[in-house]
């Protein structure tokens, strides 16, 4: 058991806390959560900082210690959120750079490191959602031209999108989980249609959207034709066993934050209350730790998380939705106020048990997979 | 950076589980249930012997030397195997009671608010006064209770600790042992979703718990041991419960182990002192600023 890290880790803290310092105090304000081009620019502007400070390849370039210190201490500075830039950055990146040809990975990396292209994730579908592996969406070959039909659904920054990482069927006569490919799609290619809907939190974070007759060049397919299957259970576990680390960390901030909010209007007075934020202190604290063991872990293995990332995302998502209930305790009236501060990130925290796979979905990986019983149905 | 063990706690905790298993195997622990209040002092000298009471001793003063990264590991596995007797107090003991490092003497203590083994121990420490005998829900514990409970030592705070994740990490494999193995409906029941479902809900809690203990082991700070201890005491009552539901009948039964874990969980929480105290001292280090 060792909780230190090597002096070039604590070189790179040292050095990112300070750059930190420095350059947060000059960001501009963030836009509306409701200006997506402005959200786009906004995220895109920090990418393209971190990029030219030399942090820009930190999500997959770097050994998993120093990408926690990069999350840990861009968090706790309170430094942007990766936003627009999630998809690219956080899956279909890593997916390009471990699946990907050189070619691919020349196209397609430096442009999401720099800041200059988003992605979107275009899994779901209407008849396919934890049963991903029922999606429709067909693609035949014409030339060296997919041809793509079908449509998609929850696709998350959709609107603002380049990209799309795209499963679709490349062999409908073949078993389910064999005939599926996994794309990159340009989301402006003719007959994209983009339809935005609207979630329970008024925004319209994602979308649908609909493909008709796609062009596709065959050159844009990632991991063999009809192999798309492996490809994206690595974007999966990329999707759970990474993505929102960070956000771990914006939750101890969160707790602070209702504590001090809570002694200020006199709810700190209620022992109810205080044992709820001090539960809650010790689960994020937990959960802390117990990314820092699944970091010491992918340190000592491979580079592609595994099936760990489904335990942590089960209690994570779980205890993001119990520290919003509280928050609400801690606001009492105001809690129904869209104004205030954790009432749209409370209803956000929704879905936190059904994106990248619901928490059923998720304890049957962990029981099938982890704990090794029998095939469930 | 890494919390799992290392390769000498490894070893630790191997010797530690099979001197456990040739020594306190099923039929010892059935054999201890059936003559509740008597200890077993030729084992416990057997501990003494392989530094269960004195290794975070200093080797000067004849201890093993070694931290709670290693007593955690070894903790772990007396909490798995159900090893009864006052082993917290009596490691906290070692080498300022003499013979509490050498398993010659059996040390019971106040701890928040409970006292074990007192009739069985050589030595008693802490006040005592006011104790009242209970008549133990714990077959393998005896009990009194105390009027008022001092703090807890944060080391103790956290070796019981170790001892529920331990018990959590016993009970979630024995759940999916049975799981695996057990028919009905011309299936294991392990492949219906609900019976999966409590098993991956162990492992998750088992997991969190660990991180945390783990990690209070390396830093020994205050914070990190009760919230490792709210985790841990959550783990092993939750878990040893969700256990006896995937035995159906069978778990509710005197001759399954799993009631022991699930009774022995209720002392160990008890031991930490009321679950509120940590709660408040996790608040309260909210406001400090400290996370
Ligand atoms: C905010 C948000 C953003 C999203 N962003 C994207 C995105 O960018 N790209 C993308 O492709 N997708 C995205 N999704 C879609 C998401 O991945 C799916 O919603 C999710 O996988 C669940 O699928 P579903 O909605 O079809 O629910 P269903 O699969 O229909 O599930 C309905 C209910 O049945 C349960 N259930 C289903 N199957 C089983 C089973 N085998 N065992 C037990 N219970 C089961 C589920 O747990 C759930 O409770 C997003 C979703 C949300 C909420």
């Amino acid at each position: 058991m060792d909780l230190t890290h090597t002096p070039e880790e604590e070189d790179f803290r040292a050095r990112l806390r300070a750059w930190l310092a420095e350059v947060l105090p000059t960001l501009p304000p963030p836009p509306s959560p409701d200006d997506w081009p402005g959200r786009r620019a906004y995220d895109l502007g920090w990418q393209r900082r971190l990029h030219d400070a030399g942090y820009g390849d930190v999500h997959w370039g770097a050994s998993p210690t120093v990408r926690l210190i990069f999350l840990e201490e861009t968090e706790r500075a309170g430094a942007p959120y990766v936003g627009a830039s999630f998809v690219g950055l956080l899956h279909a990146g890593p997916t390009i750079a471990a699946e990907g040809t050189d070619e691919q990975r020349e196209r397609w990396l430096p442009p999401i490191l720099r800041g200059d292209e988003v992605w979107c994730q275009g899994f779901s579908e209407p008849g396919a959602g934890s049963d991903l592996a029922a999606l429709r969406t067909r693609a035949h070959r014409d030339g060296d031209h997919y041809v793509v039909n079908g449509s998609k659904i929850w696709t998350s920054h959709a609107e603002v999108a380049d990209w799309c990482e795209l499963l679709v069927r490349t062999d409908p006569g073949a078993p389910r989980h064999r005939g599926i490919s996994w794309l990159a799609m340009r989301m402006d290619a003719p007959g994209v249609t983009i339809r935005p809907l609207r979630t329970l939190a008024g925004s319209t974070e994602f979308a649908e959207v609909f493909l008709d007759d796609v062009r596709v060049p065959v050159a844009h397919r990632v991991g063999a034709e009809n192999d798309g299957w492996r490809v994206t259970m690595v974007t999966l576990s990329f999707e759970r066993g990474t993505a929102f680390v960070g956000e771990v960390v914006a939750c101890h901030r969160v707790l602070r934050e209702l504590a001090a909010e809570a002694r200020r209007n006199g709810r700190w007075d209620d022992p109810a209350l205080r044992r709820a934020l001090g539960g809650l202190h010790a689960e994020f604290r937990a959960l802390w730790r117990l990314t820092q063991w699944n970091v010491g872990e992918a340190e000592h293995g491979g580079g592609v998380p595994g099936v760990t990332g489904s335990v942590l995302k089960l209690a994570y998502s779980h205890a993001r939705q119990r520290l919003y209930d509280t928050a609400a305790d801690v606001l009492g009236a105001q809690a129904l106020d869209l104004d205030r501060p954790w009432v749209l990130d409370r209803l956000s925290s929704l879905s936190y048990t059904i994106a990248a796979g619901t928490s059923q979905i998720q304890r049957n990986i962990v029981a099938e997979r982890i704990l090794g019983l029998p095939k469930g149905r | 950076m890494r919390l799992q063990l290392d390769k000498g706690q490894q070893a630790l905790r191997d010797g530690v589980r099979e001197l456990l298993a040739r020594r306190f195997g099923p039929e010892a622990l059935r054999d201890a249930v059936e003559r509740p209040g008597r200890l077993d002092r030729e084992l416990w000298r057997e501990l003494g012997a392989a530094g269960f009471f004195a290794l975070r001793l200093p080797e000067s003063e004849g201890g093993v030397g070694l931290g709670l990264p290693e007593a955690v590991p070894v903790f772990e596995e007396a909490g798995r195997a159900l090893l009864p007797g006052p082993l917290v107090a009596t490691h906290l003991a070692a080498g300022r009671v003499p013979g509490a490092a050498e398993g010659d003497t059996v040390v019971a203590a106040a701890l928040g608010g409970l006292l074990e083994w007192a009739e069985a121990a050589d030595v008693v420490q802490g006040d005592t006064a006011g104790a009242v005998p209970l008549r133990s829900v714990d077959p393998l514990t005896p009990l009194h209770r105390l009027p008022g409970a001092a703090p807890v030592d944060p080391v103790a705070v956290l070796l019981t600790a170790a001892e529920q994740l331990g018990g959590a990490e016993r009970t979630c494999e024995l759940a999916v042992q049975h799981a695996r193995t057990r028919e009905q409906f011309g299936r294991p029941v392990g492949a219906f979703q609900a019976v999966q479902h409590l098993c991956a809900d162990m492992l998750v809690r088992t997991r969190t718990a660990r991180a945390a203990v783990h990690a209070a082991a390396v830093t020994g700070d205050p914070v990190d041991v009760h919230a490792a201890r709210l985790l841990a005491d959550e783990a092993a009552a939750r878990n040893a419960r969700d256990c006896l539901q995937v035995h159906g009948g069978m778990g509710f039964t005197w001759e399954f182990e799993v009631h022991l874990h699930l009774k022995r969980a209720w002392v160990r929480t008890r031991r930490a002192g009321p679950t509120t105290e940590s709660e408040e001292l996790l608040a309260a280090a909210l406001l400090k600023g400290e996370t």
